[in-house]
């Protein structure tokens, strides 16, 4: 008989034995996903094509006002391709963190009877978001062809260390908002209107040059390395700024540490007060 | 060998009365009835502005252990601790003292179909929910036929369980509950679901766990015929600490020999008449059974009687004043009626009281399965009958001729 050992007793802040648990009880983060996209599109008329639809129909919107009436720069790129790029990466963060934040809440039923690390609750909900990710960029790959861009070999190399950014700035931001969340329900109201203003401060419908010396302030939203990174990698809108990748990779790693420490201060008593 | 080991586990619960944050008000209103002059002493702080931050321990200094391959039955009434006893061994709230050593896996069960999603198929919540319960997939897949044959829904798998009937996922959920193949399973009282045919088949699947696959199982029930079945050893909770530890007969016999009534009286109003129904004692030496009642006004000619009522509810018989025409009035003020039984030929075991009192035209009813008690041995009779044999002794002669 494999022989394992639990120790029960009150709870330290953080130990790495906690990550190891995790990894333990990945088949649970697998169902939990799989439960979560399959639920999600059970009873819809044309079930996953709504993760294309809402990244397309907000690029059409956004393509008519801001790009044709409004006028908007877009760094020498048409102006459909250049918003759905920054869209892409946006809707992960956006969706993420919403679904991230009310995870605890939601599950609660689980969460007060049975014991699982309860770190798979947000990283499974930021991990269906991989799906609609990859299912939305399909229109991103016709667009680039319809308008003849070809990615060069190092820009679709740093793609996916600009989805490990926007995984690690969803998970920490969500860890956060989670769990303050659980104590005070204020979160679900004010988040809504949070997430719209976020979407100002990045530049998914202008370019980061826009605001000339003073760019740098929005360097501290790690979004914005994202989408402008991305932006360069995919269209050369501009050369690629390692320096930028790396403040927001920066950015998000401050945002983890500080949204595993608050979740995992909560967690000591959350079965409790949920 | 040892395979649990609690050592001085204790745990708080803060209530700050200052800060108003979103607390468990179940916690908070048990700390009222446990403790009215202390919150009224809060109230009052509050009121003058002091900042109160209020303790409750729902459990302090449990030690015990427990040895692979043994039952054991926790017991207590409610708000003696036993949920957060559950919910510390299963790991879903932390203690706040102490250490608990658990050698093996464990697979808690405090409620029957954690994590089932209606709008999934029966097979796909197999999945999930055997997933939630800490099944490896591979051994879910394996025991898949197994799960769907004992659950009865082989033909409906394929739905979700939105529309199944509540019986129907009920079986399901218990299904692939009984399948989990942790070394340590803690159960709270979700045998108390489905109908009685189930509830019997569970029972049944529960003591071939126990039995043949020798596992360790924590097992809390309000149901003493449960403990007293499946259980050799039982821990006894008193306002969050261990009262008593040891074999199940013991226990039982010290513990529910008294009627639990002391906890509350409780009042009908019904029509004009007003009374209260203070206190019921059962004295098995004595054999008698004293029910104490309260009352503002004066009625004439009343009825008075118990229900013994089985633990799965059915009513073994009645004692009713009227069926032996005794003529009692209810005086105002404090009333003891007493009634005395010579014999008692039921089964020993754990009961429920009905109590019923009423004049011609109207009878009140005191509630089911708040009043219990356990007869260990058949009154007045010598012979005692076990499981199969029913429930009733009657009084018989036989002879050859």
């Amino acid at each position: 008989m494999e022989s394992q050992i639990t120790i029960i007793k009150p709870k330290k802040l953080f130990s790495f034995s906690e990550l190891k648990e995790v990894w333990k009880h990945r088949e649970l983060l697998y169902f939990f996903t799989w439960r979560d996209l399959k639920v999600r599109y059970k009873q819809t008329a044309i079930g996953a094509l709504w993760a294309i639809f809402q990244p397309f129909i907000t690029m059409v919107v956004f393509t008519v006002f801001f790009g044709g009436l409004l006028n908007v720069p877009s760094d020498g790129v048409p102006y459909p391709i250049f918003v759905y790029t920054g869209l892409l990466f946006w809707q992960f963060f956006s969706t993420a963190l919403s679904d991230t934040s009310s995870v605890l809440i939601t599950n609660q039923a689980i969460i007060t009877k049975v014991y699982f690390p309860r770190l798979l609750l947000p990283l499974s909900s930021v991990a269906t978001k991989f799906v609609d990710f990859a299912i939305a960029s399909i229109i991103l790959v016709g667009m680039m062809m319809y308008y003849g861009y070809t990615p060069n070999l190092v820009g679709l190399l740093v793609i996916p260390l600009l989805l490990l950014i926007t995984f690690m700035a969803s998970v920490g931001l969500g860890l956060f908002l989670a769990s303050i969340n659980v104590k005070y329900r204020d979160v679900r109201y004010v988040l809504p209107f949070f997430i719209q203003m976020l979407l100002f401060v990045t530049p998914v419908i202008y370019p980061a040059g826009v605001l000339g010396k003073y760019s740098w302030i929005l360097a501290l939203n790690p979004m914005m390395g994202v989408i402008q990174s991305a932006r360069a990698a995919l269209l050369g809108t501009t050369v690629l700024n390692w320096t930028l990748v790396f403040i927001s990779l920066l950015a998000t790693f401050i945002l983890m540490i500080i949204g595993i420490y608050t979740f995992k201060k909560t967690e000591r008593y959350f079965a409790d007060i949920i | 060998m040892k395979i649990i080991e609690a050592k001085g586990i204790g745990k708080k619960y803060n209530i700050n009365h200052q800060k108003g944050g979103y607390v468990a008000l179940r916690d908070v209103l048990t700390n009222i009835f446990k403790n009215p002059f202390a919150f009224l002493k809060t109230k009052a702080k509050d009121v003058l502005g002091i900042d109160t931050k209020e303790e409750f321990w729902a459990l302090r200094d449990i030690n015990f252990e427990i040895n692979k391959g043994e039952v054991v039955g926790i017991i207590g009434r409610n708000g003696a601790g036993k949920s957060t006893l559950l919910k510390i061994l299963s790991q879903i709230t932390p203690p706040t003292t102490g250490e608990i050593k658990i050698h093996g896996t464990v697979g808690s069960l405090l409620e029957v179909g954690t994590g089932f999603h209606p709008e999934l198929t029966g097979r796909e919540n197999i999945f999930l929910n055997g997933a939630i319960l800490g099944m490896k997939k591979s051994s879910i897949i394996k025991k898949f036929d197994e799960i769907v044959k004992f659950a009865g829904v082989e033909k409906f798998l394929d739905t979700p369980v939105k529309y199944y009937s509540s019986g129907m996922y009920v079986r399901l959920a218990f299904s692939v509950a009984a399948h989990m193949d942790s070394d340590i399973l803690i159960i709270d009282e979700v045998l108390a679901v489905g109908d009685s045919d189930f509830q019997k088949k569970c029972l049944g699947k529960m003591e071939e766990i126990t039995n043949k696959e020798g596992r360790t199982i924590l097992f809390v029930s309000h149901n003493m015929d449960t403990i007293r079945r499946l259980c050799k050893k039982t821990i006894l909770l008193k306002d969050g600490g261990i009262e008593a530890i040891g074999d199940t007969d013991i226990i039982l016999k010290n513990y529910v020999g008294i009627l639990e009534t002391d906890r509350d009286s409780f009042e009908i109003k019904s029509g004009l008449k007003k009374i209260v129904l203070k206190k019921i004692v059962f004295k098995q030496q004595d054999q008698s059974f004293s029910i104490i009642i309260d009352s503002q006004e004066k009625i004439s000619s009343i009825r008075i009687g118990l229900g013994i009522n089985s633990v799965d509810s059915n009513r073994i018989t009645t004692l009713l004043s009227n069926h032996f025409n005794k003529k009692l009035d209810i005086i105002p003020g404090s009333n003891e009626f007493v009634c005395t039984i010579p014999l008692l030929p039921i089964k020993p075991g754990y009961y429920y009281i009905d109590i019923l009192v009423g004049n011609d035209s109207e009878v009140f009813l005191f509630s089911k399965e708040k009043y219990s008690f356990t007869i260990n041995n058949s009154i007045g009779v010598n012979q005692q009958l076990d499981d199969s044999q029913g429930y009733v002794i009657i009084d018989q002669n036989w002879s050859k001729k």
